[in-house]
């Protein structure tokens, strides 16, 4: 059993809504927290939350959130102990965690090592197919040559989708229509994925036409690992998750069991410590469910589950992290309930979700049982422009989803945030559309449904700025 | 003819080149043609074109590549 390191100090290596998630994990734990920050964050929310600032680079993340030594400088100069990475930046980087070990701290996080296999997106797949977790068709890890690939991706079926090993999130996918585009696409992808990410290792998989994204969420500590159940995340633009859910209302209880106990066994294979989220593509008209990849690190949406299961992951990620045992079982984990969050980004649905920082003129917050906003806002807060759009999560709990999305509606009319165009129409627009009502939804039901919405929230826009 | 300035809409990250590796898009002296894209300012992790609103010649860029912007800066003046 590895030794128990305390934490007394803790590091956040990140920004925005994250750091302050952290910050209030931290703080119920006791921990004194040193916040970094880049030039453009030294107003932030984070910073004010924190301890001890370190200014640790200008606003371009090259320079500040993604730079190792800066940040590890800083980490000795505070005498912090721990370094959480947030999500996004340094938080999927093996290398990072690695030189985190390397000086003698903790990264809240998994091994450098079980980062390198689940952040390859072919090696995980392999792994998964080797603990019995069934995955998308495709190849058998990273394609060799391209005549091969072409047999595959004709076995398969097209369309199919060309993946980068070194991608995950979204980024790096195309699409191939037929074996024509196949010749065409394949090299364009491998080239970008050797210049976006430093390795031109590319895999197949079949695109699942009407599939719902559903994911599990574990926690390990390196010797055991147990699930919190699933999320059901199908509401998405570009590939990125807008609305998601917990528990999915679309699965049965025997098939949510076997998501689960599939989640558990890819991570107790690898040794999982930390916070990981094992994510599947569900066919609702087969009932199966495929792997496509696991995220070593805490999640946007972790929210909805902690509401449905009264836990806090965060807190559960350090204290493993500094050498605790889990100290629950699967039995002790129940689920209560049904929660929703929303990403409130600086954007304008009405103009093409046009990404506008601005500064927060006024603030108003909902409030009341069953509500959680997890934010990095204050009055007259100028948003910096040099980073994601994300400012804040609403999540909503209530005893049943048609009470979840009733008390989301009335959140959102309590919802004020002045000075800014933000997604919160478009939430407003879909909590009263009859498919998500119904949960008829799969990943590609947004982005055809926002073209011919554009006007309600051109409507919805003018009344709520 | 008196000069023109081009001014960023959106505040952000200024830039002259379509990506790290390729030329500007522009030069000073070059001739543009209305709709021409001049440069890119990138915020929140996109990238919005900043094209001329007028023909004409460029007479300097008053932002250095890869510096932050407002919104309302003078990014190009045309004469």
């Amino acid at each position: 059993m590895p030794a128990q390191r305390p934490i007394k100090t803790i590091l956040i290596a990140n920004r925005g809504e994250i750091a302050c998630r952290v910050n209030r994990a931290a703080k119920e734990l006791g921990l004194r927290v040193v916040q970094v920050v880049s030039e453009a964050d030294v107003d932030s929310l984070a910073a004010r939350l924190a301890d001890e600032v370190k200014l640790i680079g200008p606003p371009a993340a090259a320079k500040s959130y993604l730079d190792t030594d800066a940040i590890l400088t800083a980490a000795k100069e505070s005498g912090a102990d721990a370094i959480h990475p947030g999500y996004g930046f340094l938080s999927e980087n093996a290398d990072f965690a690695d030189a985190v070990e390397a000086a003698g701290l903790i990264f809240v996080g998994p091994s450098g090592d079980t980062i390198r296999l689940m952040g390859d997106k072919a090696a995980a797949r392999e792994q998964a197919r080797k603990v019995g977790v069934p995955t998308v068709p495709g190849s058998d890890g990273v394609i060799a040559d391209m005549d091969a690939a072409l047999e595959l991706a004709e076995a398969v079926g097209f369309p199919v989708m060309i993946k980068a090993a070194a991608g995950g999130g979204g980024r790096g996918i195309r699409i191939a229509e037929d074996a024509e585009a196949f010749r065409k696409l394949a090299p364009q992808a491998a080239n970008e994925a050797k210049s976006a990410f430093g390795d031109g290792g590319i895999y197949v998989e079949k695109v699942i036409e009407r599939a719902r994204h559903i994911e599990v969420q574990v926690l390990g500590d390196g010797r055991d690992v147990v699930h919190f159940f699933d999320r059901e995340c199908s509401l998405q633009r570009r590939r990125q998750k807008v609305w998601e859910e917990a528990p999915s209302a679309a699965v049965d209880d025997d098939t949510r069991k076997r998501l689960c106990d599939a989640a558990v066994a890819l991570a107790r294979s690898v040794r999982y410590r930390g916070a990981g989220t094992v994510e599947f593509l569900f066919d609702d008209e087969t009932g199966a469910f495929h792997f496509i990849e696991m995220n070593t690190r805490i999640q946007v949406e972790h929210p909805v589950t902690e509401m449905i299961c009264g836990t806090d992951l965060v807190a559960g990620m350090i204290r493993v992290c500094a050498g605790a045992p889990l100290g629950v079982t699967q039995a002790d984990i129940t689920r209560q309930g049904h929660a929703i969050e929303v990403r409130l980004n600086a954007e304008d649905p009405a103009n093409g979700f046009m990404p506008f920082p601005g500064v927060v003129s006024g603030l108003k917050l909902p409030e009341g049982e069953g509500i959680r906003f997890d934010h990095m806002l204050y009055e007259g807060y100028a948003i910096p422009p040099f980073y994601d759009s994300l400012l804040g999560k609403l999540i909503v709990w209530a005893p049943d989803r048609p009470a979840a999305i009733k008390r989301l509606q009335e959140a959102l009319v309590d919802l004020e945030i002045c000075g800014l165009p933000t997604t919160a129409p478009l939430f407003a627009a879909l909590a009263r559309n009859a498919d998500v009502q119904a949960n008829a939804v799969h990943t590609r039901w947004l982005e055809p449904w926002l073209e011919h919405a554009a006007d309600t929230l051109t409507k919805q826009g003018e009344t709520t700025t | 003819m008196a000069k023109h300035e081009i001014k960023s809409p959106i505040p952000g990250t200024f830039f002259r080149k379509p990506s790290p590796d390729e030329p500007p898009f522009k030069e000073r002296g070059d001739k543009v043609a209305k709709g021409d894209t001049i440069a890119l300012v990138e915020v929140m992790k996109t990238f919005h074109e900043i094209k001329a609103d007028v023909e004409g010649t460029i007479v300097s860029f008053p932002v250095e590549d890869g510096e932050p912007v407002t919104a309302g800066l003078t990014i190009a003046e045309l004469d």
